[in-house]
Order: C-alpha cells, then sequence, then structure tokens
C-alpha cells in the first residue's frame, strides 16, 4: 500500500523539539564568529524631509564598528532607468523613476520605521546604545494618511509623480448590467491593513570574503533572494551564495530580499567584517510589509428569486509609502472578484495608491482573500436585501459541478470543482437547520447571548505563477540512501516530510533514509521556493518525477546486474528492491545497484511546470455567539471544507488549514494595523496588535473533500491560502447575521466589542429592527 | 556582574553585564539557541523557560534574577535519557508545531502547565496557553498534543 | 528590546533594600517580578539608573490570618495569590482576580506588591485593593506606615509611596458579605481590562475607567439607598473619566462600565 495519503508524522519534528530549529539567529557557522552586529536607526516620522544627520556621537559610542548612512552607498549600481512601465495593470513597479525606493533613506522619508541608518557594532547590546545617538533632522511633510487623503492628493509622496495613485485601471462606472436588476446593492466596505507576524521576524547574515558574498536570510525564495541581491548590490549572482536556514514562518512577506535585508548585505561588503542583524518586534511592526488595505464598493444585482445577474467590484489598494509590487494585489483580487459564482456580468477597477504607511506586499492569500471577502459580503447583503436564506442564494448561483472547466466572468478558468457539494457538506457537518433553529429560538427570548451563523463559499488561484516551474534533484548514493534537492522552500510546511513520502512511494526507500535540502544556491542554483501554494503541485511533482527518471535509470542497471532483460525486472516497493519478476531471491538492493552505476550514479534533474494554476475551493461555516450588551463576539465552531484534489499527507494538509482558519478568524475579529492622523502607527507592539491566541478560538471542524487535479499526476492543488480565505468572510459574516435582527447589515472588520455595539447602537437608534 | 546558573542540570558561572536577559544569557553565553526571542513587549512566550520548575517568560528576567537558581530549557527536557519527554513525544505525534520557532516555549509553557494541572479540560489548556503565540498552527494540534500528554501522564 | 545600562544590586533583607534605595535616591528602582517595570525598561520607557533587587525577599511573600484580617506579603505572586487555600476561601475576589491577571507565566513572577506600586490604571489588583478596603503597608528608613487604599492611588503610575519606600504588606479586613464579583471585559484573554469591576459586597471598583482605579461612589450609594443592582448599575459612569482609545469611545467605556457593574452585582447577589 503506499505511503501516499497516509499520517506520516513529520520527519522534521525530533529536532525541532529537542535542540530547536537553526535560524538565522542562532547560526554558529565559522563565517558568522568575528560578526558584528547592526542596528538600524529608523525614522520616528511618516513623512519628512531630511535636512542633516549627524553620526558623530554615535561613532564614539562604545564597541561600535561604523556608522552608515546613504552617503556612503557609492558603491552601489545606479538604479535601473524608468522603463515607463508606470501604471501598467499588474507590474510591480521598476527599481528605477519616479516611484523609486532607496534602500537607506536619502532626501525624505516615507513611513515610520523606514531605515534612514546603520549602526554596526561588535555586540547586540551596545546596538541598540549606539543608534539612539545618531541624530537626523527631519523637516516634516504632510502626512498622507488613508484612502482619501491619499485620493486628494494635497500632500504628494513623490512630487515628480504629480499625484499618490501608482496606476489605475478598469471598468468605468455607470454600466447598464445592473439595469435589468429587481434588486441592487451597494456598499463600501474595508479589507483592512494587516501585520503578517510571523514569530521569527526578519534576519539576515553576511559576509563578503574572497570575491564572494555570502548571505544567511529567512528568505522563503533563496534563488530570488540572490537574483535581487545581485541586481541591487552589481554583482555576477555566480558570486553570490543564499543560505536559507530554518524560518520561522513567512506567510508571503519573507518572499525574496527587501530592502533591509539588501543594506546589510551591501554593509557587509563595504566594511568588509561579516555581519548579523535580527530586527526586533517593533521594528517587525513597520518594517516588515503589511497585507491587504483595500477600500472596495461592491456592487451587486439580481433577481428577487435569488439569481445574481451583475457584479461590480471596484477597489483602491493602499500599497503604503513604496508601489513595490504595483497592482499585482488588487490584479489578483480583479481576476478572482467572481468567486465561486456563474454571475453573467462583472465588472472591476482599481487604483492604487500611496501613503506614509509601511508598504504593502503579500500576505497569506495575496490578493485572493480580499476578493473572497468582498463577493461574500456582497452575497450576504444580496440574501438579506431579497429576504432569502444565504446558503440557498449561494446553492443557486455557484458554479454546477457538471459545468468544469469553467471559464469565471472575471478571466480564469477554473479547473475542476465541486461547489455546491462542498456547501452542503459543510451544511450538512455544521448542522445548519438546528443552528438556526437555535438561533430562532434565541431571537425569540430576546437573549443577550446571540447566535450568528457565517458562510463562506470559495474557490481560488494556485500557482499562479505557474510558468516559473519548479525544480528537483533526485540522488540514489551507494549506500542506499537518497537526497533530494528541492527548489521549494519550505518555511513550516513539512516538504521535507513530503518530498520523502514521494520517495519512498515511488522508490521503496524508506523516507527515513532520505534527506531533504533547501534554500541554498551552490547547491540548489535554480528554483523558484514557497509561496502562492505552488510547492505540492509544482515541486511535489517535480520530486516524484524524479524518482520515475531514476527508477528507469536503475532498471537498466538493474538489468545489467542481473543479466536479465528491463521488461522482465520489477521494483518491489514495499521492500524497496529491483528483481527479476517472481524471483525474489534474484532482488538487488538500491544501494547495490546503485554501486553498480558507476560513475553516472543514479541521479535526475527535473524542472517541471503545466504552466497553468489550480483553483482550490471550499465552503467555510462560522457560528459565533455576540453578546449584545458588549459587542464581544465569540468563535465557537468553524466547519470548513477545504477541497485541494487529491491530499498527499493529511496531517500536513489539516495543519495548513488550522493555521490559515486562525489567521482569517484574526482578521475578522481581531487585527488591524492603525495609524493615527499623522501617519503615527498606534498598533505598533503584539500588546495593541491582537494576533490570536488559543484562548479566541475552538477547535476546528475540517470535513473531507478531495476533487482531483488534472493536470498533474498527484492530483494536488495548493492548500496552504485557502483557509485563511474561506476564514475571514465567514466569520465576519457570521457575526453581522447574529445582529441582523437588530438591523445591522454590515460592520467593517475587525469587529471588535466597540464595532459591533456600535453598529448595533446605530441600528437600535435608526429603529431599523426586523 | 558574575552570574552562577544551573542550566539543564549544569552550572554554569559567566561574567554578564547587570542587564543581561536571561533568554540573552542561555542563547548567545551558554550557547542553548533552542529557546527564541518573538517580540519586545512580553507577549509572544516563545522565550518561555521553566525557572525553579515554573515557566516564566526569559526575556522579561534578567540573568541577575536567575544567579543560583535552576532553569529548564528544551533542550534539557529529556534530562540524559535519548527519549523524548511526554511532551515532546506527544507535540511530534500530534503535529504540534510546523515553522517550529514558537515550539520551544510553547513545549515549555505545556510542561509547566501540566506540573500545575495534570488533567486539564481543552478550555483550561487554551486559556493556559494564552500567553504563547502561534501564527502557524491555529493552535488545535497543540491543544490536541497537551491533552494527549496528559492523558499519557495519567496513565503511567 | 534591550534595556539601557544600569547597576544591579540585590537586598539580601528588608532593611538592605531600604539602603540600597536610599543610596541609589531619584535614580533607582525596586525589581520585584519585574513584570511591570521590565517591559518599560525594554522600551526604554523607564531608564533606573540602579536596580534594586528584591525578589529574593522570600520573608515577604506569605498569605496569613491575622486576627479578623488577612495579611499578605507584597512579594507573594499572582499565581501564589491565585493558589492560595486561605484567599480561596476567605477573599475569592482576590484569588480570582489574581489568577487572571496576564498569563501563567507573568502570574508566575508578577508580585501583589508590584503590581499595586505601579499603579497601571489597566491593571486589576489595584481596583481589588480598593473593593476590599485594604490597607498598604510602606517601610521606609524612618519606619512603617500604613496607608488606606482609598489614599494610595494618587494618578497615572503614580502613588502614594514616597521614594525610598517599600510596600511590605496588604491587610483585608475579612469581608462581612459573602457577595462578590470580578468583570474583567477584554478583547482577547490576554489583554489589559478595557474596563473591569470589583465588587466586594457593597463596595464598587473600576478598572481602566480613568487615571487611577476608582471606587464607583455613585453606584454605592444607590445601592446603600436600596437600590436594586440594575438601578445601581446606571450610575457606573458617574464621576469617571475613561479614555478614548484604541478599544473604544469614551461613550463605549461608559455603558460597559454600567452593564459590567449590573452584572457584578447581580453575580455578587446571588453569591450573598
Amino acid at each position: 500500500m503506499s505511503i501516499l495519503g497516509t499520517r506520516v508524522v513529520r520527519t522534521e519534528d525530533p529536532l525541532l523539539l529537542t535542540s530547536g530549529g537553526t535560524y538565522v539567529d542562532d547560526l554558529r557557522v565559522p563565517e558568522l564568529a568575528q560578526a558584528a552586529r547592526v542596528t538600524f536607526v529608523r525614522s520616528p516620522v511618516a513623512h519628512a524631509a531630511i535636512t542633516g544627520i549627524d553620526v558623530s556621537a554615535a561613532w564614539d559610542a562604545p564597541g561600535v564598528v561604523a556608522v552608515l548612512t546613504a552617503a556612503d552607498m557609492d558603491d552601489l549600481p545606479p538604479p535601473p532607468p524608468d522603463s515607463g512601465l508606470t501604471g501598467t495593470e499588474g507590474a510591480p513597479l521598476p527599481l528605477g523613476g519616479t516611484w523609486s525606493e532607496p534602500l537607506l533613506a536619502t532626501d525624505r522619508v516615507r513611513f515610520v520605521g523606514e531605515p534612514v541608518a546603520v549602526v554596526i557594532t561588535d555586540d547586540r547590546y551596545q546596538g541598540e546604545d549606539a543608534a539612539e545617538l545618531v541624530s537626523v533632522d527631519y523637516d516634516p511633510l504632510p502626512a498622507v494618511v488613508g484612502f482619501d487623503g491619499a485620493l486628494a492628493g494635497e500632500s504628494l509622496l513623490f512630487p515628480a509623480a504629480g499625484s499618490n495613485v501608482a496606476c489605475a485601471t478598469g471598468a468605468p462606472a455607470g454600466s447598464t448590467a445592473f439595469d435589468g436588476c429587481d434588486v441592487v446593492v451597494e456598499r463600501e466596505i474595508v479589507n483592512q491593513r494587516l501585520a503578517p507576524v510571523p514569530l521569527e521576524g526578519r534576519a539576515t547574515a553576511a559576509r563578503w570574503a574572497d570575491g564572494k558574498l555570502t548571505v544567511w536570510v529567512s528568505t522563503q525564495n533563496a534563488q530570488i533572494a540572490r537574483f535581487i541581491l545581485a541586481g541591487a548590490l552589481g554583482l555576477d549572482p555566480a558570486n553570490i551564495r543564499v543560505i536559507a536556514p530554518d524560518v520561522g514562518g513567512g506567510f508571503g512577506a519573507k518572499i525574496g530580499v527587501d530592502r533591509d535585508a539588501l543594506i546589510v548585505a551591501w554593509a557587509a561588503k563595504h566594511t568588509g567584517r561579516a555581519l548579523r542583524w535580527a530586527e526586533t518586534r517593533s521594528e517587525n511592526m513597520l518594517g516588515m510589509t503589511h497585507g491587504r488595505a483595500q477600500r472596495q464598493v461592491v456592487k451587486i444585482g439580481g433577481t428577487r428569486d435569488g439569481r445574481i445577474l451583475a457584479y461590480r467590484l471596484e477597489i483602491v489598494q493602499d500599497t503604503g509609502a513604496f508601489p513595490r509590487m504595483g497592482g499585482f494585489l488588487p490584479f489578483l483580487t480583479s481576476l478572482m472578484a467572481a468567486g465561486a459564482y456563474d454571475i453573467g456580468h462583472v465588472e472591476t477597477a482599481y487604483q492604487v495608491v500611496v501613503t506614509n504607511a509601511t508598504p504593502i506586499s503579500a500576505y497569506r492569500g495575496a490578493g485572493r482573500p480580499e476578493a473572497t471577502a468582498a463577493i461574500e459580503r456582497a452575497v450576504d447583503l444580496f440574501a438579506t436585501e431579497i429576504g432569502m436564506d444565504p446558503a440557498d442564494v449561494r446553492r443557486i448561483n455557484l458554479v454546477p459541478t457538471d459545468r468544469f472547466p469553467f471559464t469565471s466572468p472575471s478571466g480564469p478558468t477554473y479547473d475542476t470543482g465541486a461547489y455546491v457539494e462542498a456547501l452542503d457538506k459543510v451544511l450538512a457537518g455544521a448542522g445548519y437547520e438546528e443552528l438556526r433553529a437555535e438561533q430562532a429560538r434565541r431571537r425569540e427570548r430576546g437573549d443577550v447571548q446571540q447566535l450568528g451563523i457565517g458562510i463562506a463559499s470559495y474557490v481560488e488561484i494556485t500557482a499562479a505563477d505557474a510558468d516559473g516551474g519548479e525544480t528537483a534533484r533526485l540522488v540514489v548514493h551507494d549506500d542506499g540512501t537518497a537526497t533530494v534537492y528541492t527548489g521549494s522552500s519550505a518555511h513550516g510546511q513539512g516538504h521535507h516530510t513530503a518530498w520523502a513520502m514521494l520517495v519512498e512511494a515511488e522508490l521503496g526507500i524508506e523516507m527515513s533514509k532520505v534527506t531533504v535540502i533547501h534554500g541554498d544556491t551552490d547547491v540548489i542554483p535554480a528554483g523558484i521556493g514557497t509561496y502562492a501554494s505552488r510547492s505540492l503541485q509544482l515541486g511535489g511533482v517535480a520530486v516524484q518525477k524524479a524518482a520515475v527518471e531514476v527508477k528507469e535509470q536503475a532498471r537498466k542497471v538493474a538489468a545489467d546486474m542481473l543479466e536479465a532483460s528491463e521488461d522482465d525486472l520489477e521494483l518491489d516497493v514495499d521492500r524497496g528492491v529491483w528483481q527479476v519478476r517472481g524471483d525474489p531471491a534474484s532482488s538487488r538492493t538500491w544501494a547495490q545497484v546503485a554501486a553498480h552505476a558507476g560513475d553516472a550514479g543514479l541521479a535526475a534533474d527535473v524542472n517541471y511546470t503545466e504552466g497553468k494554476p489550480t483553483f482550490p475551493f471550499g465552503t467555510h461555516l462560522a457560528v459565533t455567539e455576540v453578546d449584545t450588551e458588549t459587542g464581544k463576539a465569540r468563535l465557537i465552531r468553524h466547519v470548513t471544507v477545504d477541497d485541494a484534489g487529491t491530499v498527499l499527507s493529511p496531517v500536513l494538509a489539516e495543519g495548513q488549514r488550522h493555521g490559515g482558519i486562525a489567521q482569517g478568524v484574526a482578521q475578522a475579529l481581531l487585527e488591524e494595523m492603525v495609524y493615527d492622523a499623522d501617519g503615527n502607527p498606534i498598533t505598533g507592539t503584539l500588546v495593541d496588535y491582537a494576533i490570536v491566541t488559543a484562548a479566541e478560538l475552538p477547535s476546528f471542524e475540517l470535513l473531507s473533500s478531495e476533487t482531483p487535479a488534472t493536470i498533474n499526476p498527484l492530483g494536488a492543488k495548493g492548500i496552504g491560502e485557502a483557509g485563511t480565505i474561506g476564514a475571514t468572510p465567514a466569520t465576519q459574516n457570521s457575526v453581522i447575521d447574529a445582529v441582523s435582527h437588530l438591523g445591522v447589515r454590515h460592520i467593517d472588520m475587525p469587529l471588535t466589542p466597540a464595532r459591533v455595539w456600535a453598529a448595533i447602537s446605530v441600528a437600535a437608534e435608526k429603529g431599523i429592527a426586523r | 556582574m558574575k552570574v552562577t546558573v544551573s542550566v539543564n542540570g549544569n552550572q554554569l558561572a559567566a561574567e554578564v553585564a547587570d542587564r543581561t536577559l536571561l533568554v540573552h544569557f542561555l542563547r548567545d553565553v551558554v550557547g542553548l539557541t533552542a529557546t527564541n526571542v518573538g517580540c519586545d513587549t512580553s507577549s509572544c512566550g516563545a522565550c518561555t523557560v521553566l525557572l525553579d520548575g515554573r515557566s516564566v517568560k526569559s526575556c522579561t528576567v534578567l540573568a541577575a534574577q536567575a544567579d543560583g537558581r535552576e532553569v529548564t530549557t528544551v533542550e534539557g527536557l529529556s534530562g540524559d535519557s535519548d527519549e523524548l519527554h511526554p511532551v515532546q513525544r506527544a507535540f511530534r505525534a500530534e503535529h504540534g508545531l510546523q515553522c517550529g520557532f514558537c515550539t520551544p516555549g510553547m513545549v515549555m509553557a505545556s510542561v509547566s502547565l501540566l506540573a500545575e494541572n495534570p488533567a486539564p479540560t481543552e478550555g483550561e489548556v487554551r486559556t493556559a496557553l494564552e500567553g504563547n503565540l502561534c501564527r502557524c498552527t491555529g493552535y488545535h494540534n497543540i491543544v490536541r498534543a497537551v491533552l494527549a500528554a496528559a492523558s499519557e501522564g495519567r496513565k503511567s | 528590546m534591550i534595556p539601557a545600562p544600569f547597576t544591579y544590586k540585590r537586598a539580601a533583607s528588608v532593611d538592605e533594600a531600604l539602603d540600597l534605595a536610599a543610596q541609589a535616591g531619584e535614580e533607582g528602582k525596586f525589581l520585584a517580578g519585574g513584570h511591570s517595570l521590565m517591559p518599560l525598561m525594554k522600551l526604554r520607557l523607564a531608564v533606573p539608573e540602579t536596580l534594586v533587587d528584591i525578589g529574593r525577599l522570600t520573608e515577604l511573600s506569605y498569605v496569613r490570618e491575622d486576627d479578623g484580617q488577612i495579611a499578605v506579603g507584597a512579594l507573594t505572586t499572582h499565581g501564589e495569590l491565585a493558589r492560595s487555600d486561605v484567599l480561596r476561601r476567605e477573599l475569592p475576589l482576590l484569588a480570582h482576580a489574581a489568577g487572571q491577571v496576564g498569563d501563567p507565566q507573568v502570574r508566575h513572577c508578577g508580585t501583589i506588591g508590584g503590581s499595586l506600586a505601579h499603579a497601571d490604571p489597566a491593571a486589576d489588583l489595584p481596583a481589588v485593593a480598593l473593593a476590599l478596603g485594604a490597607t498598604l503597608r510602606a517601610r521606609g528608613q524612618s519606619g512603617s506606615r500604613d496607608i488606606a487604599a482609598d489614599d494610595f492611588f494618587l494618578g497615572l503610575f503614580e502613588t502614594a509611596l514616597q521614594p525610598g519606600e517599600l510596600l511590605t504588606e496588604i491587610r483585608i479586613p475579612k469581608p462581612s458579605s459573602a457577595g462578590w464579583s470580578f468583570q474583567k471585559f477584554t478583547k482577547r484573554g490576554i489583554d489589559w481590562a478595557i474596563v473591569g469591576v470589583a465588587v466586594q459586597g457593597a463596595n464598587v471598583a473600576l478598572v481602566n475607567m480613568g487615571a487611577t482605579p476608582i471606587r464607583a461612589g455613585a453606584v454605592e450609594s444607590a445601592l446603600a439607598s436600596g437600590a436594586a443592582p440594575r438601578e445601581a448599575a446606571a450610575h457606573a459612569a458617574e464621576g469617571t473619566n475613561p479614555a478614548d482609545d484604541l478599544n473604544g469611545p469614551r461613550a463605549y467605556r461608559e455603558h460597559l462600565a454600567r452593564v459590567l457593574v449590573r452584572r457584578a452585582l447581580e453575580e455578587s447577589s446571588a453569591r450573598g
């Protein structure tokens, strides 16, 4: 029986549970033995001209090796010229040109936390002391805060651009598609700015020696990191080695390397001293990119009997101080705007604006949670307007199972799906009718604790960048062990376990004999890494294909050893031996076959892609209890189907779903990065930025559903972000549902007690209770 | 100043700056890097160790405060044995970790919790772990792991 | 993340602690559990030049019945308070509230004396001290003095303690009524109270409704005049000065105070 699909404990865990992982700050390698410490000086103001930097006092502080500013960065290549791509939908904006971002700030700072100088000291403790002595003169400029502030354009972050709108595209408003609808609902909603908060912040160590730069960095993509380093520092990639050691969570915010890591790498080369840096949490809250931050206007129209006919999604994307990703995130949001529904007319439009806040980048879901949250809110608003059960409205409009592959009105072709079945499975698993009955009982009694039931059906796009493919190299050694070199880059996802399962399943080499290596560009020069929920369907398939290639090589070698024809040979996967069919006594071990293979060995290199994304889907149902006197909402149950095709490892898949659900619920109920009117962050520590703890969550109820992908032999789609995508709108809808009988129609996230109570109060004042 | 701390059963003496945090003493002076720093407001619990058998956030304790006392980190949980501590075993069996960064602190907090409450309910486990943040697992399997370890503990 | 440099001194006795504090002068702070002070020092919001560690003064860690009163040593940790059989029997309000402070790790270190001396308006135990009618004993180089809890909390992080004075004991009269309640309203279990209410008999104290913990005087008067919980609770916000902040506007806190006081009074009545 194949090991695939069975519950296997992780191979990563014994080390992590005993001596702990080796994250960048844990490295005790000889190359870093004399490393000095980097401490950043960061802007305490949101928007200002820098009129002077005095580093003299800092230079005199104990243990200081160097104090560096932009003025010292004269050994960098000039930024590339403006490619004129400004305004192109979907493209990240170029490094050069109007919107370009420096490494250390030059004449202007544009967000609180922007790096202005680095202080290099012998030890960690001296660094903070010395950094306090760097004196920077800031001449404040009016801060651009919030969507309206940016659009008004009274203060510009990039005067040469003439506005704060970095790009804009899409269908103009005023379409006649809504004219034929019985019912049209329009609402402005906010998908709030979030901080990714991986438990390990950003960390980088770097050493320049003998013409080569070695960079250890907490990254999701060592190869992409090397590419960025080469461009930024003007080095040949062949002279850069990037190593990703253990990485303590990434969630999209550790893709490649960002400017702080580039500064550390540059400083190591500039000073000739090995350096290490690990940010504090306060730095991380402001210096690591944030996520989401879209203001949306949803307009949904349809018939009184529940058929949705038209949907418009208009987005203003706050991209923070530098438009690093250009229009990419709202582009993905627009692509997935129609969600899991068959809607006749769908139109989207977006603008990307800069504000004096931390730059925005990918955060678990990267554009797709925003799409699902919008359409799922819109569907509930529509359902309320026509007085129909939100589950029934969904059932009527979900893409029917016999329509796949289905080209969505917002663009992509969904490969396989069973959306209605997923909805019905969740409703059954949750006991939907009894939940509605309990809700009705509480409403009739006028209980203080009301019950809310929220549903979200979703489809999401994984391996959106499938063209990049993924690499795998597999070697079977003459001692019978095997090594996998994978381009993927796990930071908690358990790839080492999963890839070892694939090797065991294909070749019969026990998992305990399979070593998986990732994240070292000297050893794996080509690869993409892990984001976009791409790793199993690309990296895992690449491993399987490499195993198949190795198997065929081994067949030839074994045939030679056994002086038999290849057709007569079989690999007994259960015993992990080659033999003449029907003759167990002829068996040869992998060690023997590998030894016999001589210099050529048994090795295969694969670079794999189908060039197409896949579309996992599901339904989430959240049950919340809301205290109508205080506004406090409590999640008491969360039931899901997250169908990402054939499940290779149920253990790993469940873990991804759990983690995604928790982050999704946290967005709905707790988290928000808040800035005041001057652009100062108010939620800059973990005291105020409320990430969810074990005490706020129930155990989750995960239901199984496997609708295989058809484009890869594993039948796999991506699971990593699906949980987040479904959980947020289900939870938001649930809390609003709990108080809808009091006249509440919408509450923006996070649904804190104060906000829920305010909504209840406003509805009560207006006397809108049904 | 000089501090002498018993770490995982070994007496260690070192000359450290007065302001040295216990977590940095453990990581940089003693060389035990499993205990991690995840925040600067005593919120996340990644730095949790046992001080005289009780869980503390080692980022909020001075090495000086641990002078003459006993510290246990995750590296010392299994003692001299090759076998994993029941809590470590349970975390592995239940997939109670993903990236592993919060794990040492989470395990030590769990050990302390079970020492004080050997038969906790699910709700008690969740409340007892509210000072330990995890961003990867959603806590679901961590809670299962602690309950499994508790159950195993009661059998032996 | 790293405190500014300071000199660490450890006291082996209360007298030594007072001497060391006197030597350190204005730039000195006592270090007990450290879980109010250390977080401030790590963010460099507090930069004392000398820390006098009183954490080894085990003689100040106790819970005793003493002649109709309960005497609690100032260095008793929140965890010890929560587990104390004496407190659970005689002062369940204190045991219960102490068990809600922070998280288990915080409760293993933080002390009642530290919490009261730090006087964070969002802290739980100061309001509990008011509700219990506690007397705080402070010792300085010139001797000991007793300060009523009602006279102890003067302003934001400001108490009646003089420089160099050390809290040694908290004395609480055994309550005449069995009724008590503690309502701590938070977003997450680990958060500071958005608003909190401590009730012991007819005493009602509020957490985070101003710069200091406050007795809800108007509520107490209403109760004394025979008002039922709901009526009395309607006065909960009178005389308070809550903040507008991330957790909500003033009006929300005032509303919460009324709701929580009502719930506390109802729960307290049900208990006796």
